[in-house]
């Protein structure tokens, strides 16, 4: 299966503030510590190895700061 | 330091060889008296080949090393005879446990069926399998040779030349093959000069083996920041005679001398077993550890063994496992060789079938290392993450990584096997290790891995060849008949093989599947079997 990378969201801004919300009043560890287990509650909802690799590649491969 | 066991005391015998003054010529000399070097031995004994065993010592292994001895390992060495005293001293287990701080996270059952000889492990001192290996390498007439230390070698086209140290002076002599078993610091590598690749790791551990009584079962504990030693791991073991490894993980900024002495450790293990628990010290060491492996594990007519071939961390007990895997591959390759039934391009297939296994183990290995000692901030928040999520969440235990144990590799892809053309409901591919199943020969209780033992074997459902055995340019294959020569009395061999009437598997004299068809065919028979002695060609 291909990774989508398509819309997929329905409304993506509450996704977004959702997502920020997470965070707020978290230290950077507690930060780290909550998107380490989101990422690994996600990965075994997509189950699939080949499109998980396919996101792990999407991910390194975005420039980190064009500058 | 021990005060549960005696050494015994292997005494120096000055050889013919040595009194001659002559340079005398063996078949094969097995350089290095470990667990894996004493297997080798034995291994060649029984196949009817002489072989010669140098060990620089006088005694088994000093003080705790291996501890764990995994299933197949345990076929191997009941397949050579001397499982009986191993089982008989050592402590099986089978379940592991893990825990993040005081709580239990995941659970591992390593051996969930019945119906198999060998227990998935038993936890052994080594000087006690040292020991029991020794007993039956001189029950076989196994010229071992105690203090014996190679000084020299110096490897020919078609032989080898050693030089050796005794307390009666120095001596040569020449062997055509030589089997190196001189372990992770091995002499003989460094002598040729080979590049042994890999990494050390920083993390020092402490082993503790401590003589207690104690309520523990017989199950492998593993902790995770356990309040006893916070931020750290801690693995727990039984051993024989009361004896209990303790393994705490120390991290990198550790003063080795420091944390061996007992003021020091002492407190450590009271922390963990209660203020009030007796216990006495018998042995601490503390330890790093490297994962390495030469590129090829055979060079000319040297041939490399177990930790002198390759080095994985202690994490999964595939150290000693492996090693004897690779002699029980090994040898009946040899012994064609020496017979001159395979060309010595067979021992081309000992080294890519074991540096496959090497590979396997090496990874297996990594990974949990990875885990129980994170290199990063990431990788420990990844870590950590696991660890809260298992709690709750099963997909999460299955990531959870304290070790993954030591199991037999399948020698995929390799030139000796036969690919298969009929369809089959079962693991035992080819290259794949034959699953053991109860059987009752002439209405008694047997195994098949015993009537396998370490020759060829057509086993066969149903369809069978004539009586007798089938022998093909000198290579003899032993047939193995359900329902002739034993009964599948619990239908464990039919359901592990797959086993339909017609069913044949050909099987190596290491218990691994090199063929398997539907139905018997002597033509496919006789091509599969050249092929597994390294005389067919490559499969189209």
């Amino acid at each position: 299966m291909k990774l989508n990378t398509d819309p997929n969201i329905a409304r993506p801004d509450d996704f977004y503030e959702a997502l920020i919300a997470l965070h707020r009043d978290l230290s950077e560890e507690q930060s780290r510590q909550v998107n380490a287990r989101l990422i690994l509650l996600l990965a075994n909802h997509i189950g699939d190895m080949d499109v998980l690799r396919q996101a792990m590649n999407a991910a390194a491969q975005e420039p980190a700061d064009p500058r | 330091m021990l005060q549960s066991y005696d050494y015994p005391e292997f005494p120096f015998r000055l050889s013919d060889d040595q009194r001659s003054g002559a340079v005398k010529h063996h078949p094969v000399i097995v350089v290095g008296g470990g667990p894996v070097g004493l297997t080798a031995a034995i291994d060649l004994a029984t196949h009817g080949v002489p072989a010669v065993l140098l060990d620089e010592d006088h005694t088994v292994s000093v003080g705790s090393r291996a501890v764990c001895y995994a299933k197949r390992a345990l076929e191997i060495w009941g397949r050579l005879g001397c499982a009986g005293p191993m089982l008989e001293k050592g402590v099986v287990w089978q379940i592991g446990k893990v825990f993040r701080r005081d709580r239990q996270v995941y659970q591992f059952d390593l051996l969930p069926e019945s119906g198999h000889r060998m227990p998935a492990f038993i936890n052994l001192q080594q000087y006690y399998l040292e020991e029991f290996l020794v007993e039956r390498a001189e029950a076989l007439g196994v010229d071992v040779r105690w203090r014996e230390k190679v000084v020299g070698v110096e490897p020919h086209d078609d032989h080898v030349r050693l030089t050796v140290e005794t307390p009666a002076g120095r001596y040569d002599l020449e062997a055509d093959w030589l089997i190196a078993t001189d372990g992770a610091r091995s002499f003989v590598r460094r002598a040729l000069g080979l590049n042994f690749a890999g990494r050390a790791f920083e993390d020092h551990f402490l082993i503790a083996d401590v003589a207690m009584r104690a309520n523990f079962p017989r199950e492998r504990w593993f902790w995770f920041d356990p309040p006893f030693h916070p931020r750290q791991s801690t693995l727990l073991h039984m051993q024989a005679d009361n004896i209990w490894r303790i393994d705490f993980q120390l991290g990198r900024d550790t003063d080795p001398e420091e944390e061996r002495k007992p003021e020091r450790v002492i407190p450590r293990l009271k922390a963990m077993l209660g203020q009030d628990t007796e216990f006495e010290l018998e042995w601490v060491s503390v330890y790093t550890f490297q994962c390495r492996r030469l590129e090829r594990f055979r060079h000319g007519h040297v041939l490399f063994a177990g930790d002198a071939a390759h080095l994985v961390s202690p994490f999964g007990a595939r150290g000693a496992n492996s090693g004897v895997q690779d002699t029980d591959n090994l040898v009946w390759k040899l012994k064609l060789v020496i017979e001159g039934k395979a060309p010595e391009s067979l021992l081309d297939s000992y080294d890519r079938e074991r540096v496959l296994a090497a590979d396997e183990n090496l990874k297996n290995s990594t990974r949990s290392t990875d885990f129980i000692t994170p290199k990063s901030a990431v990788s420990r928040a990844f870590r950590d993450a696991v660890l809260d999520l298992a709690e709750h969440h099963p997909f999460a235990r299955r990531l959870v990584n304290s070790g993954r144990l030591s199991v037999p590799a399948s020698y995929r892809g390799s030139p000796l096997n036969t690919t298969d053309k009929d369809h089959f409901d079962s693991a035992m591919a080819p290259g794949g290790p034959c699953a053991d199943a109860p059987v009752k020969v002439g209405g008694r209780d047997g195994w098949l891995l015993n009537l396998l033992g370490g020759r060829f074997v057509l086993l066969c459902f149903g369809d069978a060849p004539a009586e007798g055995q089938l022998e093909v340019d000198g290579v003899a294959v032993a047939p193995l008949m359900e329902g002739r020569d034993f009964v599948d009395s619990e239908g464990l061999a039919v359901e592990r093989y797959d086993g339909k009437p017609g069913t044949c598997y050909l099987i190596r004299p290491d218990q691994h599947v090199a063929a398997r068809w539907r139905r018997y065919d002597e033509d496919a028979i006789e091509t599969a079997l050249l092929r597994a002695v390294g005389r067919g060609g490559i499969e189209a």
